[in-house]
C-alpha cells in the first residue's frame, strides 16, 4: 500500500491551547521558519479555538491572530499556512480576513454529529480560492458509521478531505483505525487523522490509519497542545521514515525545530499528567484542560471533579462556559456537605 | 366588562408559517386575552401545524400568503413564522395593505425587540424583529448590567439541543451569531460585543443554555450590578416562565484584555430556559422564548391599540 501522507503541523494552532493564546509574532516567525526549512508542507496559525475564538470564553489572544498568519505567511519559503475555522465561534468575515492575510488552507472544524452547519463556510473557503478540509471533532463519542454519514455531508458541501479529530485522546488504535478504515471505505474524498496524546498512542494511531490508508496526518511540534498535547511532529516524522514512510521532512531538521524553535516555548510539555490522562480517560475535549485549573482554583474546587462531571454531561468542544457553571455546582455542593457536617 | 365584551377587544391575527415555530406560537396565542387568532397560513398541504389549527377550530390554509392577502380586513397583525427569505418577500406586502409584521425570522428589517428592554418604543413601528432565541436569552442581561454600568464589551454563549436547530438555523449560523452580537449593542447597550453558538447532540438532550459576560467599567458597585441582573431575570420569567439563573451572578477580578479595551472585572450570568413544552418537548427552550416573546409583543401591540 501507498502510505505517503500529507503533514500538517498545527503546533501554531493546537498548541495555542497550551500557552491559553499567548503565542507571540516572534515565536510565530521562529517556529514557521524552522518548521518550513525541515520541509513541513503545511502549518495551521490560528486562535486555539479557531479564527475569532479570542475571547471571555476560550481566553484572549496575545496578538491579533490576523498579524500572526500574516507573519507566517512572510516566514514560509514553501509551506501553505492554514487556518482553524469552527462555525458558530467564528465568521465567514473571520475567515476572509485570513484569506487576505495569505492563509491558503482552510480547516472548518464541526462537532463530529453536526457537520451541516458547515455548508456555508466550505462554499466560502472555495469562493477565496483557498483548499477545504473538513475538521470532525471529538470521533470518538460516535460509531465508524455514523462518521462516515457526517464525512459524506461535507464532502458533498466540496471538502477536499475530511478529519478524523480525537479531540479528547481517547482513541485506542482499534478506535482510530476502525473510523478511518471505514471513511477511506465511504468518501471519495481523501481522509485524515488528529490524534491527541492522552492515552500515549497519538503516534501509534497515526501509523494505525497510515495502515487504513490515511492521506494526511496531523502533529503538533513537541507534541504542543490542548490537552495532554498532540501526535509530537518530530516523532512522528522520525517513526516514518525507520518504518519506511516517505514524509518529504527531514528528522534532523524537525528535531532541531523541536528543541531549538518549540521547546524553549514550554520545556515540561510531553507529559501526561493525572488530569491529562483523565481527559482521554473519560473523553472529555483537550482544550477544556487550561480552563477547569484556573476554574478549580478561582473557586476552589479540584481539577479532577471537574473533569469528571463534565464528562458526564457530555458537554462538547465550545461549551467552556459549563467549567464555570460545574465549578461553582461543586463549590455549593461542598459548601452543603459543611453545613450538613457542623449542624451534626 | 363582559365576555362578549372582551372577545370584542380582542385584536386579531394571523400566523404565516405553520412549521414547528408557527404552531408553537398558535397554542400560546390561543390562551392570549388580548390577540384572537383567526388563521394560520401555510404551504405544505400536509403540515402537520395546519392539521392542528383546524382541529382548534382556526382557519388553516395551504395557500400562502396570497389567501391572507384577499381578506386582509379580517387581521390587524401578522406574525411571520417563515423564513428570513420569506419575509424579505412578504413584508413590503403587508406592509402596502397596512398590517404590522411581528418578525420572528432573522430578516432584521424592523426595530430590533426584546419585551423587557425596549417594548414600549416600538410599538408602532409597522415591523419588529425578534432577533434570536440567543439575543432574547441575553440582551436582557446585558442591558440589566449596562443600565448600572459602564460594558464596553459583552459575550454570549448560547448553546442548545442539536435536535432543536431545524436546517434553517444550521446552514445560517453565521447570521445567528451576527444578529445577536449586534443585539448586545443595540438593545443590550455595550460597547462592543460577541456572540457564539454551540449545537450540544446529548441524549436526553439538553435545556438551553445561555452564559452572558459582561466586562465592566472602573467604579461598578457589585451588589447594584447583580440585584439588576435579579430583578431582569425575574421580569424574563415572567413571560418566559422556564427562564432561570442556574447561579448567583459570578464576579471574576482579573486583568482581561477584551475587545472593548482592558477591564479589570467581569460578571458571568449562566442560565437555561425550559420550555413551556406547547408544542415541543420543554428542553427547546430556545424556540419557546422565541413564540413567548413574540406573543409578548403582539399584546402590547394590542393594548396600545385599544387606547
Amino acid at each position: 500500500m501507498n502510505r505517503r501522507f500529507r503533514l500538517t503541523d498545527s503546533t501554531l494552532r493546537d498548541g495555542s491551547h497550551a500557552v491559553a493564546h499567548q503565542f507571540t509574532e516572534e515565536q510565530v516567525r521562529k517556529v514557521v521558519k524552522a518548521l518550513d526549512a525541515a520541509g513541513v508542507p503545511v502549518i495551521e496559525v490560528s486562535h486555539g479555538d479557531g479564527v475569532g475564538g479570542s475571547s471571555f470564553n476560550y481566553g484572549f489572544s496575545h496578538t491579533n491572530e490576523m498579524n500572526l498568519i500574516k507573519a507566517a505567511v512572510e516566514e514560509a519559503a514553501q509551506a501553505k499556512i492554514a487556518v482553524l475555522m469552527v462555525p458558530g465561534i467564528g465568521t465567514k468575515q473571520d475567515l476572509r480576513m485570513a484569506a487576505e492575510a495569505g492563509a491558503k488552507v482552510a480547516r472548518i472544524a464541526t462537532h463530529c454529529t453536526e457537520a451541516d452547519i458547515s455548508q456555508q463556510h466550505i462554499a466560502l473557503a472555495h469562493d477565496l480560492g483557498m483548499e477545504s478540509v473538513g475538521f470532525l471533532m471529538m470521533a470518538h463519542m460516535i460509531e465508524p458509521q455514523h462518521l462516515a454519514e457526517e464525512a459524506k455531508k461535507m464532502e458533498s458541501y466540496g471538502a477536499g478531505s475530511v478529519y478524523v479529530v480525537d479531540s479528547a485522546g481517547a482513541m485506542t488504535m482499534d478506535d482510530a483505525r476502525r473510523r478511518v478504515g471505514t471513511l477511506k471505505r465511504s468518501v471519495g474524498c481523501q481522509v485524515g487523522i488528529h490524534a491527541h496524546n492522552n492515552l500515549s498512542l497519538a503516534v501509534a494511531n497515526s501509523l494505525a490509519a497510515l495502515e487504513e490508508g490515511v492521506d494526511q496526518v496531523d502533529g503538533c511540534t513537541t507534541g504542543l497542545g490542548a490537552g495532554a498535547g498532540n501526535c509530537p511532529t518530530e516523532v512522528l516524522i522520525a517513526t516514518c521514515e525507520k518504518s519506511g514512510i516517505p514524509t518529504g521532512v527531514d528528522p534532523l531538521k524537525m528535531m532541531d525545530a523541536a528543541q531549538e524553535a518549540v521547546r524553549p516555548i514550554r520545556p515540561e510539555q510531553g507529559v501526561i499528567d493525572r488530569d491529562g490522562l483523565l481527559l482521554g480517560y473519560a473523553g472529555v475535549y483537550g482544550s477544556f484542560l487550561l480552563h477547569a485549573k484556573r476554574a478549580a482554583e478561582r473557586y476552589g474546587v479540584d481539577t479532577k471533579a471537574i473533569l469528571l462531571e463534565l464528562g458526564q454531561r457530555k458537554v462538547v468542544g465550545g461549551q467552556e462556559d459549563m467549567i464555570i457553571d460545574v465549578a461553582m455546582e461543586l463549590q455549593r455542593r461542598a459548601a452543603a456537605a459543611l453545613e450538613t457536617v457542623a449542624a451534626s | 366588562m363582559t365576555l362578549e365584551d372582551k372577545k370584542m377587544a380582542k385584536i386579531t391575527c394571523a400566523v404565516v408559517g405553520s412549521g414547528n415555530i408557527g404552531t408553537d406560537l398558535m397554542y400560546k396565542l390561543l390562551r392570549s386575552p388580548h390577540l384572537e387568532l383567526t388563521a394560520m397560513i401555510g404551504v405544505d398541504p400536509a403540515s402537520d401545524g395546519l392539521r392542528r389549527a383546524r382541529a382548534a377550530g382556526i382557519d388553516a390554509t395551504h395557500e400562502g400568503v396570497d389567501w391572507l392577502l384577499e381578506r386582509v380586513d379580517r387581521f390587524s397583525l401578522i406574525f411571520e413564522a417563515t423564513s428570513a427569505w420569506v419575509h424579505r418577500q412578504n413584508a413590503p406586502r403587508y406592509q402596502e395593505v397596512g398590517l404590522t409584521a411581528v418578525d420572528l425570522t432573522p430578516a432584521k428589517l424592523g426595530p430590533l425587540v426584546v419585551p423587557s428592554v425596549n417594548l414600549d418604543e416600538h410599538l408602532g413601528a409597522p415591523n419588529v424583529n425578534l432577533i434570536t432565541c440567543g439575543g432574547q436569552a441575553t440582551a436582557p442581561i446585558v442591558h440589566a448590567v449596562a443600565r448600572v454600568s459602564e460594558v464596553p464589551y459583552a459575550e454570549i454563549v448560547s448553546t442548545v439541543a442539536s435536535v432543536s436547530a431545524g436546517p434553517g438555523t444550521r446552514q445560517n449560523i453565521d447570521e445567528f451569531t451576527k444578529t445577536t452580537s449586534s443585539a448586545l449593542v443595540e438593545v443590550g447597550g455595550a460597547r462592543s460585543g460577541k456572540a457564539i453558538m454551540v449545537l450540544n447532540p446529548a441524549e436526553p438532550p439538553i435545556l438551553m443554555r445561555n452564559t452572558v459576560f459582561c466586562a465592566l467599567g472602573d467604579g461598578y458597585d457589585r451588589d447594584e450590578v447583580a440585584q439588576s441582573v435579579l430583578d431582569m431575570v425575574s421580569e424574563v420569567s415572567q413571560y418566559v416562565p422556564g427562564y432561570r439563573l442556574k447561579n448567583e451572578p459570578v464576579f471574576d477580578e482579573d486583568v482581561f484584555q477584551t475587545p472593548g479595551g482592558e477591564v479589570k472585572a467581569r460578571v458571568v450570568a449562566l442560565l437555561e430556559v425550559e420550555g413551556a413544552g406547547d408544542y415541543f418537548p420543554p428542553y427547546a427552550g430556545n424556540l419557546d422564548i422565541m413564540t413567548a416573546s413574540a406573543v409578548r409583543v403582539g399584546e402590547a401591540m394590542a393594548k396600545s391599540r385599544m387606547l
